[in-house]
């Protein structure tokens, strides 16, 4: 390369663009920014988080008396089926990949992922099958088999409408989501590390993403083989789930649970790797046993292959299977408890700063552990016969997935948010929003408990008065408005952020190398890549340990620009990014028209679809995945070596 | 100082762990009340042993949960940031304790799953001298053949004390599943497959059920009940069940509503001994012996009955019995007609 006076922003062009992104909607449009598209996936997940629990509200509003009729039978089974899909597959995993999309570059020290194009193109997939989900409710009628869609109910004899056939493609195309981000994360994961940092110096979020990636990447396969199943049976007749011609009503079930228990893994791991960041910055120590905590949770990641059956204790397993079942799931029980003690022992002895990412932290471990002890009374068979499929379960996941995953998200949310938009959330709303979320969580889901072991079952849009279940479902729902509050709270807390002082780099005092960057990183993230000795770089940057054992800053204090990643103009000119594409937004919403044409069974709006992705693809493979740039400037950046406490 | 403020720290924590202990089990024993499908009001021998089980499992997880949560909120409590200059000492882990809270854990798993395995084998295990009952799941009813006893009914299981029932679960459509809680856990209704449920009841009484697998629009409409008799009252019902209902007495309100059986289409998919042979809703042979109808959902008498034949789909979303346009006298003519079968 010759021409490297030219700079980089003065290449534009349809196969030429700028390194630069574009300013506006379209560059949030054409974006391949890991962190913009982060935040595509944080915002867009958290509208559908607002919208599924609106649709826990109706839920609640239905049930929280006896004959209720705020909504129709048909309704009802919709909004509970949206509710269930739309916090799985819309919410929790989406807030998960945006926050690994967002962070784990940063933790490992590079400047965006291993392919910025597929990340987008999984983003916008993402958001393509959510919108693709909901349009249902406008044609027709949303999905109302249950998140799990089981057949033969979801086949075309028992569910004629056009409303499980949303379901089936939308998951497909959420499928597809997943899997890139899968592949793409644990490519970067594994192929982009800085200098230095080795698997077992690497922060233990991105060890949890790590595991739930490769989750994702063997679970997604077998929900896509039952999808595809179904679609068949749906669309022509396959009879894959069709009694009357010998098929078998639990190959569904047995497909649907190998994906679904690992499913709850790929939920809970990563917002286990955000408890297990904040645990350690808040208290001021390292996270205990980290050896531990990275074995425990590749065990969680293996072992959650081999419990699925414990989802079918009531369909006729024979009594040995029920065993083996019965104590693979107690197995599960063990890892997930080192944890829980390994995070309680980081707290002990710590000098613990209460901040609202600390509470929300803490908040995951008191409430995850009920979960847990919940879930073990589920691997006593002959007690689950008398649990599954009523409220108690649904308290059960509650407290694994509400009371686990979102407080564990809310944790990241406060604790990242300074870093992503430079701004602080205000504390004290947030310990408000903490207590009202606490506080309306076990209001709602606790009551669960005692109803579901009351025989109340699950997925009934009515029940009769006299069953003894008024009061506690009444409490329920007064908790549930409680939750809704707790998260107006937070969307104030948003909004006001913006006026709030800007923050620092590094708020917290934290110990990861996103915080050794400026908030919000510039669009390159590193201009000197990091060179990493120890496991919580940026800490042992700043703090040695005397010869008790505490920690003591570094005298004299390093130079700041020996702690973080200070730069000048010219440095940042140089740097070379992958440039913004829109192919991979239409490659996406090709995909929603394959499927609208599927559904409908016309066939030449199928062959668009097809034709347009394809199209998509190919342009898309013919663009420079750069724009040009000179190896000799990326040479000349790369890092010097930075000295480091061991 | 610090000694005394870790006493009152002990004293505290003790009296928080009590009050949680009792108050989680005054709450547990306060929803038993006026609970019909309360899983802890064991009714037979194969509830109560769950019963147990459930409770051991349960005293097991209090200890953890008391002991979890008390040192999540006693940590974040004493070790708080008081604004001392000195950071803690950067303690990196502890393989003995680490070891020690994964093998105690798994050791307290492991004895809790002797009981469990032994359960479900003793629970597996098929009883002597049964009563053979075929339960069917349909949308959105339970159909029951008494096979040794010649005896069709709906909804409304009746079985002897005492005895051994052996409920053989199968479905005519999609998955439904079968429990009444007191009574016995709950097992799938499969299509194309056959289970098994022991049942027995101890005292004579109504306890109720509910179907528990979402099985579509009406799912929540699907209830079920067991009448648990006396031996003698329960021979007395299937001698009643097995006796064919006397015609109505010819030009009464009753005979109306016989004719409109026959000819408003109600016989294509009734059983009615000696008069119909419809398979498509529950037999109506004794229909009025029954003390609920349309899944269990409405009490038997001519008030439910008359909302039912105006509408069934508006009492119950997605029946299959359709609207059949009735009349507000060929409505009565037909309650009449169904009162006489008892």
């Amino acid at each position: 390369m010759s021409d490297v006076a030219i700079p980089l922003n003065g290449q534009r062009g349809l196969l030429h663009r700028p390194a630069k992104a574009a300013p506006g909607l379209w560059g949030w449009l054409t974006t391949v920014d890991h962190k913009k598209i982060g935040l595509l996936y944080l915002g867009t997940a958290f509208i559908f988080f607002v919208i599924g629990g609106i649709e826990a509200l109706i839920i609640r509003a239905q049930l929280g008396g006896p004959n209720g009729h705020v909504v129709s039978a048909n309704t009802y089974n919709q909004i509970f089926t949206m509710h269930g899909t739309t916090m799985i597959f819309l919410v929790v995993m989406p807030l998960s990949a945006g926050f690994a999309n967002y962070v784990v570059p940063l933790m490992i020290g590079a400047r965006d992922v291993a392919f910025p194009r597929l990340n987008a193109f999984g983003y916008w997939t993402f958001a393509v099958g959510g919108l693709f989900m909901y349009s249902s409710f406008l044609l027709g009628g949303a999905p109302n088999g249950g998140w799990f869609g089981y057949a033969p109910q979801t086949v075309k004899a028992y569910s004629p409408g056009h409303n499980i056939d949303f379901w089936v493609f939308g998951l497909q195309i959420l499928g597809i989501a997943s899997l890139t981000g899968a592949v793409n994360l644990i490519v970067t994961i594994i192929n982009m590390r800085a200098p230095g940092m080795s698997f077992l110096r690497m922060p233990i979020f991105v060890w949890m993403t790590l595991v739930a990636q490769f989750l994702l990447l063997f679970a997604m396969p077998v929900i896509t083989v039952a999808l595809f199943l179904l679609m068949f049976d749906r669309l022509f007749g396959a009879n894959f789930f069709e009694i009357q011609a010998g098929a078998d009503p639990l190959l569904w079930q047995h497909l649907f649970w190998i994906f679904g228990h690992p499913e709850v893994y790929i939920l809970i791991l990563p917002a286990m790797g955000i408890v297990s960041e904040v645990l350690p910055v808040f208290s001021r120590r390292p996270l205990f046993g980290y050896s531990v905590m990275v074995i425990s949770g590749v065990a969680i990641g293996f072992m959650g292959w081999g419990v699925w059956a414990h989802h079918m204790f009531a369909t006729g397993l024979g009594p040995l299977a029920k065993s083996a079942f019965a104590v693979s799931t107690m197995l599960i029980a063990v890892p997930t408890g080192v944890k829980i003690f390994n995070w309680l022992a980081t707290l002990m002895g710590g000098k613990i700063r209460v901040t609202t990412p600390l509470l929300m932290a803490c908040g995951f471990v008191g409430m995850f552990t009920i979960g847990g002890l919940s879930g073990v009374t589920h691997a006593i068979v002959p007690a689950d016969t008398q649990q599954t499929d009523t409220y108690y379960i649904v308290a059960h996941f509650h407290y694994v997935l509400f009371g686990g995953s979102i407080f564990g998200l809310f944790a990241g949310a406060y604790y990242w948010y300074p870093k992503m938009f430079g701004h602080m959330l205000s504390d004290a709303l947030g310990k408000l929003q903490f207590a009202l979320m606490l506080i309306g969580f076990n209001m709602t889901f606790g009551p669960f408990h005692i109803l579901g072991l009351q025989g109340m079952p699950r997925r009934i849009y009515t029940y009769p008065a006299h069953r003894g279940w008024d009061f506690w479902n009444f409490v329920a729902t007064i908790g549930s408005f409680i939750i809704a509050l707790s998260v107006l709270v937070f969307i104030i807390n948003v909004i006001r952020s913006r006026k709030t002082a800007a923050a620092s780099a590094d708020p917290w005092d934290a110990r990861t190398l996103e915080w050794s960057i400026s908030s919000p990183p510039p669009e390159f993230n590193f201009a000197h890549v990091p060179v990493v000795t120890a496991r919580d770089d940026l800490w042992h940057r700043k703090y040695t340990e005397d010869e008790g054992g505490r920690a003591v800053p570094i005298q004299p204090p390093p130079p700041s620009n020996q702690v973080y990643d200070e730069f000048d103009e010219e440095t940042a000119a140089g740097i070379h990014l992958p440039s913004p594409s829109f192919f991979p937004l239409l490659a996406s919403l090709g995909l929603a028209v394959l499927a609208y044409g599927l559904i409908y069974k016309a066939w030449p709006v199928v062959g668009l679809g097809a034709l347009w992705i394809i199209g998509a693809i190919y342009a898309w493979a013919l663009e420079p995945a750069t724009a040009e740039v000179h190896d000799e400037i990326v040479q000349e950046l790369e890092p010097e070596p930075v000295e480091v406490a061991p | 100082m610090a000694v005394r403020r870790r006493t009152g720290a002990g004293r505290k924590a003790r009296r928080a762990w009590l009050t949680v202990v009792v108050g989680l089990s005054m709450l547990l024993a306060a929803c038993a009340k006026n609970a019909p499908q309360d899983t802890l009001k064991p009714a037979s021998p194969d509830t109560r042993s769950i019963d147990g089980l459930f409770w051991l499992t349960f005293w097991v997880a209090v200890v953890v949960f008391v002991l979890v949560e008390g040192l999540l909120v006693f940590a974040v409590i004493r070790h708080r940031d008081k604004g001392e200059s000195e950071e803690p000492v950067q303690t990196h882990g502890n393989a003995r304790l680490e070891l020690g809270w994964t093998i105690a854990p798994a050791l307290v798993l492991f004895l809790l799953a002797f009981p469990t395995v032994g359960t479900i084998w003793r629970l597996a295990r098929s009883r002597p001298n049964p009563i053979n009952v075929t339960v069917i799941g349909h949308q959105f009813w339970w159909e029951y053949r008494y096979t040794d006893l010649g005896v069709v009914t709906a909804n409304e299981l009746h079985l002897p004390i005492n005895r051994n029932v052996r409920l053989t679960i199968k479905s005519g459509d999609v998955i439904h599943s079968f429990w009444v809680p007191r009574l016995f856990g709950k097992h799938d209704a499969e299509p194309g497959r056959v289970a098994h449920i022991n049942a027995r009841a101890e005292r004579p009484g109504v306890y109720f059920g509910e179907c528990v697998e979402f099985c579509g629009l009406s799912h929540a409409n699907m209830r079920n009940r067991a009448i648990a008799q006396t031996a003698d009252d329960f021979a007395a019902w299937v001698a009643g069940q097995r006796q064919l209902p006397a015609a109505p007495a010819a030009g009464s309100d009753a005979d109306g509503g016989f004719n409109l059986f026959r000819t408003k289409g109600c016989s294509g998919c009734h059983t009615i001994e000696g008069v119909s042979k419809g398979m498509i809703g529950p037999n109506l042979t004794h229909v009025f012996a029954r003390t609920s109808f349309a899944g269990s959902t409405l009490d038997m008498n001519p008030d439910n009955l008359r909302r039912w034949l105006s509408d069934p789909p508006k009492v119950k979303p997605g029946s299959k019995m359709p609207n059949l346009g009735l009349s507000e006298s060929e409505i009565s003519q037909l309650i009449a007609y169904l009162e006489t079968l008892t």
